[in-house]
């Protein structure tokens, strides 16, 4: 069956922007086609007239180090991100969180771009690179420019970069350092479909024996990927002890919106499983801080 | 139009074709490399992988342009000069491969980890192959042959695990692969879809898309106008039956006055391409009168319920099925002890890997008059003559495929061929007309081929299920231990049409007191129909959903009595002299005390392993773990008075020199290894080595009728045929032996393809030799009648055998997330004789798998008709990550009538694995689950509680009724 008619692989940023431009809404971005294909296949979105890959940008396909950041192209995908070993120990949240996406079939041709322009409140990779304080550089008609990540979620499933026009170039995020470490866990069901019940990633920087300050995000805690301010101010200037982490699971709780996703997940589930994972993960990342090892978990399961 | 250049299996390749083209296309219709399988279209089941540039890609979603220049290795390109890739080998070792629709994919995905480690310089674990191959499926194997596979082709030393059984004879009990094994681990392997005609259309389905409606007209004039569309057909073009039906005829093949379920079919389109076809669906009009739904069997049995079938005296009720023993006030003012709890079951899918697929060729179709030859790369002897209207198709039934067909056509039996192609599993969702009638109404029609293959969710939409249940059942002990009645329940959700509905809950019924002797047995089952997808056969055939609502109910009682659970069981078991609830005295073959033995042998084994002492359960941080066991038992063949036989012809012939024989009958492989045991049975009377005895299934123009593959009796019935059949050919061999050998015919051996006696010899090719030339022929047909069984309600011999399970489960459960893993499993089975341990086994562990995928992840969820699984990815069966540990026991109680006492293994583990596990929930946690497959969000919920009861299973809408009374004022009238 035929689902779309054209497909571009084009070999620079501005080169695809203007074949998005051309079609004028009636082609839009593809990664690993791996949430948008089965869209367009099941019905959920119209199919287009073309597609633009960007895996043959010049210098999307590879993770770099630039300006004290790690920069990872819209072609990067889940697997190159996890056998980085750059991110594997100073972005640990992030292999940990695009480890655990699909299988290895699906991670190698999904990217994280796709992931993050898919706006899923539980988007694995999306969750990890939120708590990392992470950046997306959009490219579209108004040029190209750098957006923190939160900024761009305007609600389930939806981005202000618009696929149609629009294509996430790069995602960056500043590698943890000294004294810092970063972890994610999630909760999934045997049954239904590929999304967790819930997933969360927290980045913690030590100060001795206080944590200094703290990232985390939860999915899906709100109608966005969410960022868990209220708990991340509550835990800068704490002391990393479990009793620590058991009262930031409470505040954690006062701010998140759970909801019973039919098939997936009760609320009362969610509210628990806070609860339960929310001071593992920031127990993990304090831990990785403090010895400033970190092995990815998980990845693969 | 754009130029493809890709490098496949090392040589390039250049294809001028639409951009819209995903790989896998590309490969299968573009290049002709069938080998790489597409199960779902939906990057969910990863059977086609394919590596490119190194990494092993699900083809089904990558675009072809995305892959422009890159480097493509597929399944063909692994052999290399006749010379197996260590994987492949490793794969016919370890019997790894049953129905072959997943093997090439987990075979290159295999691969590519094995190249991965290799450049690394690492060896492979057990887990580098899990996450490997999470998300390639397997519905056959249970995975744990795989791991074994991957691990013997990365150079570990691993043997094939091959349970211990009796001494073999020649070929019976020797472990060999199936003879169909080598050309699926290349990719060779016909399945329909692999099947390319020239001129041949593609046909699509016009569903209804709604539960129960009135059909007030049907206007396809849109769609017929729309270039490209060759025939548009509805009920009018149907020229003689309108229904068909396995048991009642009752089921339309294009809907004209109503429709009764969302998959129901009301029009057929025959177009030049698929896109076309999907545009003529839409054109067609179907103006309905939309009805009230019957959602589920309970509502069915209310007096109220909206009638699925007015014409039917009974209104929903499908079929009331009694089962009475004894007196059952008796047996409970005899009872100490009294539990009655009610259970309910979802509906489940079958998920065999390859959707359905069938080709019509019309009668007279002459390939060269649309410029083009049949391919002939077509091993398996397929006679490609359409001088009938023959239809090619995955199908465990080809004989009623045939006879459905020709009834719809309104022709003779005769003038209608059905080829069965390999298939990609059936597990009991094969046996129902699928698209056959509508191809051959199409071929007809256009004087083309038509191929219709259902896309997974057209295949989940449309195909019969396991029966959902509700079963209230109430098990009366004495303090002894010994059971003194009992009484159950069972409401049965059969769906819009009868299907095997009957004889499914029939099954449901008379095992639902369980393997026990039980004095005092009453048994109501209510087979409703309703306004869901039609349920029918499904491994298990009913006794799934019953053992799990019986064993639970055991291990309740046990509690109460405070006895040991092995200890209840044994009992209670079954065994010779003993009686089941149908009066059926058992005189032989009841292997089950055994089985029960091998349970308490190897949990105690476990735990001497780990230098700790047996305990049911105990806990390790936040981790409890437990164990639980399940006993269950299945009877073999059609049974209850049912005429149960099949037919087998055996030919020989000399080739090359060598001494052939092919047994051809018409029943169906569908993974299950019935080619191995044909011809094991054939070798082992014949003399000649298993290599040269080929089987030819299903082709109804040349293999008499086997009758229906299911009910656990290929083995038993179309292995006694082939038997028998071999064994009258022997007899004319030794005639002519014995002439030229100057010996009598009693006298000659017949061994490793010769014939000796005395120092005498002669090669069997010889004695076919001789015997041809005296003029006798060499091929034997023999009808086997297995022996006669009794209806229900009569007493004496309900079935002709049974085979014996007992499952012990290990889990583990979190104790904060409720996620619960599987560790262990020890399943012991009496299986009258091993015929082959190596597909035996293959058989034992993908059972256990299944069942497994029962008790944790499968449910097809819908809701007032509208099913809510409508694609693979929200319908997870078992991945390779969820084998446990698997030890396999064999017990060996022969039966005088099977052959060399082979019974039926077919469904027998995939019966006790849901109480195991169950039961081994309850002993970690204290919960008890009365609804499957467990949901770890409402266990989690019950745990906080301190709830003793957990009433919801993943995929409910409402907790299982617990009141113990009467489910319903009894539905019959
Ligand atoms: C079997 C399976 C399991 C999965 N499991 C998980 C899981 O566990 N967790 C999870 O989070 N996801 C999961 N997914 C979903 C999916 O694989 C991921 O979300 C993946 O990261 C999407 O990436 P992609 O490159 O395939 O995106 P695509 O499908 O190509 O695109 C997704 C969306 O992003 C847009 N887009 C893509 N690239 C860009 C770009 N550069 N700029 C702007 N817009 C862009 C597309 O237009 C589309 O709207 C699973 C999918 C499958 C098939
Ligand atoms: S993943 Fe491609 S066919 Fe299933
Ligand atoms: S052998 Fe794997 S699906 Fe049949």
């Amino acid at each position: 069956m035929a689902y779309w008619k054209d497909y571009y692989t084009p070999t620079t940023v501005e080169e695809a922007v203007a074949i998005l431009a051309r079609y004028e809404g009636k082609a839009c971005m593809i990664g690993g086609g791996t949430d948008l294909l089965l869209e367009i296949q099941q019905g959920h979105r119209p199919k287009m007239d073309a597609l633009v890959d960007p895996t043959r940008i010049e210098g999307l396909q590879e993770i770099v180090e630039e300006d004290g950041f790690l920069v990872i192209g819209a072609g990067v995908t889940h697997t190159t991100i996890v056998n980085d070993e750059r991110v594997r120990s100073r972005g640990t949240c992030l292999v940990e969180s695009c480890g655990v996406i699909g299988g290895p079939q699906v991670r190698n041709v999904a990217t994280l771009a796709g992931n993050i322009a898919h706006a899923l409140p539980a988007g694995d990779g999306t969750i990890g690179t939120l708590a990392l304080g992470g950046e997306i550089q959009v490219a579209g008609p108004d040029g190209i420019h750098w957006f923190p990540m939160e900024e761009t979620f305007i609600g389930p499933g939806k981005s202000t970069v618009d696929a149609k026009q629009m294509m996430i170039a790069r995602i960056r995020f500043r590698p943890t350092g000294d004294q810092e470490g970063s972890a994610f866990r999630r909760v999934m069901r045997p049954q239904g479909i590929a999304l967790p019940m819930i997933g969360m990633a927290a980045r913690v920087q030590l100060q001795g024996d206080v944590i200094e300050s703290c990232r985390i995000a939860i999915g899906p805690a709100s109608k966005v990927p969410f960022l868990a301010v209220e708990t991340m101010k509550f835990l800068a200037g704490q002391p990393p002890t479990s009793d620590t982490f058991a009262k930031a699971a409470e505040v954690a709780l006062e701010e998140v919106q759970l909801r019973t996703s039919p098939h997936r997940a009760s609320a009362e589930y969610r509210e628990e499983m806070i609860r339960v994972q929310l001071p593992k993960t920031v127990a993990k990342a304090v831990e990785r801080a403090q010895s400033g090892q970190a092995v990815p978990e998980g990845v693969g399961a | 139009m754009s130029l493809l250049k890709l490098t496949v299996n090392g040589k390039p390749v250049e294809v001028d074709v639409p951009e819209s083209r995903y790989l896998a296309e590309v490969l299968r219709y573009d290049l002709g490399l069938t080998g790489t399988k597409i199960g779902c279209n939906e990057s969910e089941c990863g059977i086609c992988s394919v590596i490119v540039n190194g990494r092993p890609v699900n083809s089904c979603i990558y675009p072809a342009f995305k892959a422009q220049g890159a480097d493509v290795t597929t399944i063909e390109g692994l052999d290399k000069e006749g010379q197996l890739h260590p994987v492949q080998q490793a794969f016919l070792d370890h019997g790894a491969v049953q129905c072959g629709f997943c093997t090439p994919g987990l075979i290159m995905t295999a691969k590519a980890l094995l190249d991965d480690k290799k450049a690394a310089g690492e060896r492979v674990s057990e887990a580098d192959v899990k996450v490997a191959l999470k998300d390639t499926y397997c519905r056959c194997t249970g995975y744990q042959s795989v791991i074994n596979a991957i691990l013997q082709a990365s150079g570990e030393d691993v043997k094939p695990y091959i349970p211990e059984t009796k001494t073999p004879h020649r070929t019976v009990g020797r472990a060999l692969a199936n003879p169909d094994s080598l050309a699926k681990i290349t990719g060779r392997a016909m399945y329909t879809d692999d099947f390319c005609f020239p001129g041949m259309l593609v046909g699509r389905t016009k569903r209804a898309g709604l539960a129960h409606a009135r059909i007030r007209s049907i206007d396809t004039s849109a769609a017929e106008a729309l270039p490209g569309v060759v025939a548009v057909l509805t009920h009018k073009d149907v020229p003689g039956r309108k229904n068909h039906g396995l048991v009642s005829v009752d089921w339309p093949a294009l809907c004209y006055d109503k429709v009764r379920y969302a998959g129901d079919a009301v029009a057929v389109v025959a177009a030049e391409s698929e896109d076309v076809a999907a545009e003529a669906l839409e054109l067609i009009q179907v103006d309905y009168e939309p009805l009230p739904v019957v959602n589920d069997a309970l509502q069915a049995a209310q007096p109220d319920a909206p009638i699925v079938h007015e014409e039917r005296p009974d209104g929903n009720l499908l079929k009331h099925i009694k089962v009475r023993k004894g007196s059952i006030d008796q047996g409970f003012a005899d009872a100490d002890v009294i539990v009655e709890k009610t259970y309910r079951t979802p509906m489940t899918e079958q998920m065999f890997l390859e959707p359905e697929c069938s080709i019509g060729v019309p009668k007279g179709y002459n390939p060269e008059s649309f410029g083009g030859r049949v391919d002939p790369k077509a091993e398996r002897g397929i006679h490609f003559q359409h001088d009938k209207t023959t239809i090619y198709c995955g199908t465990q039934i080809p004989y009623l495929d045939r006879d459905q067909t020709a009834a719809a056509l309104g022709v003779a039996n005769e003038d209608i061929r059905i080829v069965a192609a390999l298939m990609g599993g059936g597990f009991g969702g094969k046996e129902d007309i699928a698209a056959q009638i509508h191809v051959a109404l199409l071929a007809e029609r256009t004087g083309r081929p038509v191929k219709m293959l259902y896309t997974r969710a057209e295949s989940l939409l449309f195909h019969p299920k396991r029966h959902a249940t509700v079963i209230r059942i109430k098990t009366g002990a004495k303090r002894d231990g010994r059971l003194t009645a009992v009484e159950a329940e069972l409401y049965g959700d059969g769906g819009a049409y009868a299907s095997l509905s009957e004889k499914v809950m029939t099954r449901a019924t008379t095992h639902a007191s369980g393997p026990y002797e039980v004095p005092h047995v009453v048994v109501d089952c209510y087979a409703m129909y309703t306004n869901n997808t039609p349920c029918g056969a499904f491994r298990g055939f009913g006794v799934t959903q019953s053992c799990y609502a019986v064993e639970s109910n055991m291990d309740l009682v046990a509690e109460e009595l405070g006895m040991d659970p092995i200890e209840f069981r044994r009992v209670n078991a079954l065994d010779v002299g003993g009686t089941t609830c149908t009066g059926q005295v058992m005189r032989e073959s009841v292997g089950l005390k055994e089985c029960i033995d091998w349970l308490e042998k190897d949990m105690r084994a476990h735990h001497e392993e780990n230098g700790t002492p047996f305990q049911w359960s105990w806990a390790d941080g936040t981790k409890r773990y437990a164990w639980g066991i399940g006993i269950g038992y299945k009877n073999t063949g059609l049974g209850g008075g049912a005429p149960d036989k099949a037919s087998a012809i055996v030919e020989a012939w000399v080739e090359d020199g060598k001494a052939i024989a092919e047994v051809r009958t018409s029943s169906a492989e569908m993974g299950q290894g019935l080619p191995a045991v044909l011809a094991a049975c054939a070798s082992e009377e014949l003399g000649l080595p298993y290599e040269q005895v080929r089987v030819l299934l299903g082709d109804t123009d040349h293999c008499p009728d086997g009758g229906p593959t299911t009910a656990s009796r290929q083995t038993y019935v179309s292995g006694n045929a082939a038997r028998l059949a071999a064994k009258q050919l022997r007899l004319i061999l030794a005639t002519a032996a014995a002439n030229k050998l100057g010996h009598s015919a009693g006298e000659l051996e017949f061994a490793d393809g010769h014939i000796v006696c005395n120092g005498s010899r002669a090669s069997i090719a010889d004695a076919i030799q001789w015997a041809q030339e005296s003029g006798q022929s060499t091929k034997i047909e023999h009808e086997y009648w297995a022996p006669k069984t009794q209806p229900l309600g009569t007493g004496g011999d309900m079935h002709v055998a049974f085979g014996f399970g007992a499952q012990a489960a290990l889990v583990e459960i979190d104790s904060e997330t409720a996620e619960i893993k599987v560790k262990k499993i020890i399943g012991a089975n009496d299986v009258g004789r091993a015929i082959n341990p190596l597909t035996l086994e293959g058989q034992i562990e993908g059972g256990i798998i299944m069942c497994l995928g029962n008790t944790l992840t499968e449910h097809f969820v819908t809701d007032q008709g509208a099913p809510w699984t409508d694609v693979m990815a929200r319908y997870k069966m078992p991945s390779i990550k969820h084998t446990p540990k698997i030890i396999s026991r064999i017990v060996e109680h022969e039966t005088a009538d099977g052959p060399f006492g082979a019974k039926g293994i077919g469904e027998l583990s995939s019966i006790p694995t849901t109480p195991a596990i169950t039961n081994a929930i309850y002993n970690a946690v204290g919960v008890r689950v009365y609804s499957v497959p467990v949901d770890q969000d409402s266990l989690l919920m019950a745990m906080k509680a301190g709830e003793k009861e957990c009433l919801m299973g993943w995929g409910d809408f409402e907790p299982v009724p617990s009141v113990p009374d009467r489910i319903l004022v009894s539905a019959e009238g």
